[in-house]
């Protein structure tokens, strides 16, 4: 582990394109080993395209990302594996294994790549499961839990192994405001006493701004700004306060490109 | 006149550019087919043990569940076979031959092809919309972020239970079909059961029968698997996408096997 090096991932010049296209156009983005680091933008930024540019799950069109100083897209299946078994990701829909039950779902990364004695698996399953409130669940299947619970049982197996580097795709998408609050100080206190590198890709902003240590905001493909918290409130720049400030209009278009709204309800289609 | 002939020239352009495109796409998902094949089948497995833990509940999910549509289905179609068959030999006097007749028609193609077409409709059908719905559901990207590969994890075990479920569902429709012949020859319409069984046993040889249909189911599972878990691998992860795909799987095993079974038939038994 090359813990020399400050930033746990680097990502350098990166572009990405889907098709015509283009989702990044040449973005750097470094996250610092031990923070919690947000990356923020409108929906439809590609904000969870960068995420599995990360895990590699995804290859970029041009760039490179370094993760702990290595480089995921060159690497073998086998030895990429291996590398994801020290990531933790936690999916926007839980993604949870909907034929194996919560405890099940929890002890699944132990199982496959731990070799702890049965009884050792279910004490880590309990404890992670008690971290998210829910060992009282562990008996039930995916379909019986709500989508904040299900999320919640995805956390605690995102963090089964002791993973070094998390990532959270729109955590907070669809929590209560009771489970929202449990979930935030989660995030929070996991990468303190674990001393994680975390990652939030989100757009609830008053929520990832107030347990980010960074925040980058992405918008149109590149990197629009970034700074601590409280630099990206001060900000001058309008993009940057229309989305700090939650503003439905502004550089940022709330429309999709249309013609002229007038010209099209008065004119248009009846030729 | 000269802008007519050019509109004419880019529409027959604008064609056979279509025409390259599919084909390339045909070509394409094939080779993405093969890759994930090989990919499933071959490198580093899951330990043998929870293999064998998820091949037996996929066998049980492929095979045993498809039990009740194959039992059924051979039954009526050896009752129908045994009930036509006889119709036509009686007017030469040779009602003994439909236990010949049954045997060979059930052993040689119904058995194999029916089988494999039923196997489409139910499980191979079953197995897309499973994966594809699991491709939708980021169940795959997240086994891969666990760091487990979701084509020895998923897909392995899924083909291999296909490849070993359609010859065994093959071999019980076969015979479930040859007792519904002989019902219906034997108990219904009275032909002798000593040459009814007697002619059977000389018509029906081991090797160029029995091996050569077991070696047809064998295919057909093969690639009728294939085509299934394919189809859910590289599904459009929407509902319409995996609706398409659970379409496709259907259509295109059906075709698969009843194009390969005239190849085959046409080596084993034609004078090739």
């Amino acid at each position: 582990m090359n813990q020399k090096n400050d930033n746990f991932i680097e990502i350098k010049g990166v572009s990405f394109r889907r098709g015509e296209r283009i989702i990044f156009d040449n973005i750097d983005i470094t996250i610092p080993r031990g923070r919690v680091t947000a990356i923020m933008g409108p929906s439809g930024t590609g904000k969870t395209t960068l995420l599995r540019l990360i895990g590699a799950q995804l290859k970029p069109d041009s760039g490179h990302i370094l993760v702990d100083g290595q480089q995921l897209s060159s690497m073998g299946r086998e030895e990429l594996f291996h590398m994801r078994s020290k990531m933790g990701m936690l999916f926007q829909s839980g993604a949870l294994f909907t034929d194996l039950t919560v405890f099940e779902n929890v002890a699944f990364p132990l199982r496959v790549h731990s070799r702890l004695a049965e009884n050792q698996v279910r004490d880590i399953v309990l404890m992670k499961l008690q971290a998210v409130g829910l060992r009282g669940a562990s008996q039930l299947m995916p379909a019986e839990l709500s989508g904040g619970m299900a999320r919640r049982v995805a956390l605690a197996r995102a963090i089964a192994l002791d993973p070094n580097f998390i990532m959270y795709d729109e955590p907070f998408v669809g929590q209560d405001p009771v489970a929202m609050g449990v979930l935030v100080n989660l995030i929070r206190k996991l990468n303190n006493s674990l001393n994680l590198t975390s990652v939030i890709v989100s757009h609830d902003l008053v929520e990832t701004a107030s347990i980010a240590d960074y925040l980058y905001l992405i918008a149109d493909g590149s990197v629009v700004a970034s700074g601590s918290p409280d630099d990206l409130h001060r900000s001058d720049d309008l993009r940057v306060r229309q989305f700090m400030n939650g503003e439905p209009d502004g550089p940022v278009p709330f429309h999709y490109p249309a013609m002229d709204y007038r010209e099209e309800l008065l004119g248009g289609g009846h030729e | 006149m000269k802008n007519y002939w050019g509109a004419a020239m880019n529409r027959i352009f604008e064609q056979l550019a279509g025409l390259g495109r599919s084909g390339l796409e045909i070509i394409q998902a094939m080779g993405r087919a093969t890759i994930m094949l090989y990919r499933a089948v071959f490198g580093r497995s899951v330990s043998h043990a929870s293999f064998l833990s998820l091949l037996t509940r996929q066998i049980y999910s492929v095979g045993v569940l498809s039990l009740i549509i194959i039992t059924v289905s051979g039954l009526f179609i050896g009752m129908v076979l045994g009930l036509q068959g006889y119709n036509i030999l009686v007017r030469y006097g040779s009602e003994q031959s439909v236990g010949q007749l049954v045997a060979l028609s059930l052993v040689r193609e119904l058995g194999p092809v029916v089988t494999a077409l039923l196997f489409a409709g139910r499980a191979g059908s079953a197995l897309t919309a499973e994966i594809g719905l699991m491709k939708a559901t980021e169940q795959l990207s997240s086994l891969e972020m666990i760091g487990v590969d979701p084509l020895k994890r998923i897909i392995a075990p899924r083909f291999w239970a296909g490849v070993i479920s359609m010859p065994l569902l093959a071999c019980i429709f076969s015979m479930v079909g040859i007792f519904g012949g002989a019902m219906v020859g034997i108990d219904w319409l009275g032909i002798y059961q000593g040459s009814f069984w007697g002619n059977m046993e000389q018509a029906v040889d081991f090797r160029s029968d029995v091996v050569d249909g077991l070696i047809k189911s064998v295919v057909f599972g093969f690639v009728a698997t294939w085509i299934a878990v394919f189809q859910g691998y590289d599904a459009t992860p929407t509902s319409e996408g995996i609706s398409r795909a659970t379409t496709r799987t259907v259509v295109y095993a059906s075709l698969a096997v009843l194009g390969l079974d005239f190849i085959l038939t046409a080596v084993m038994f034609g004078e090739l």
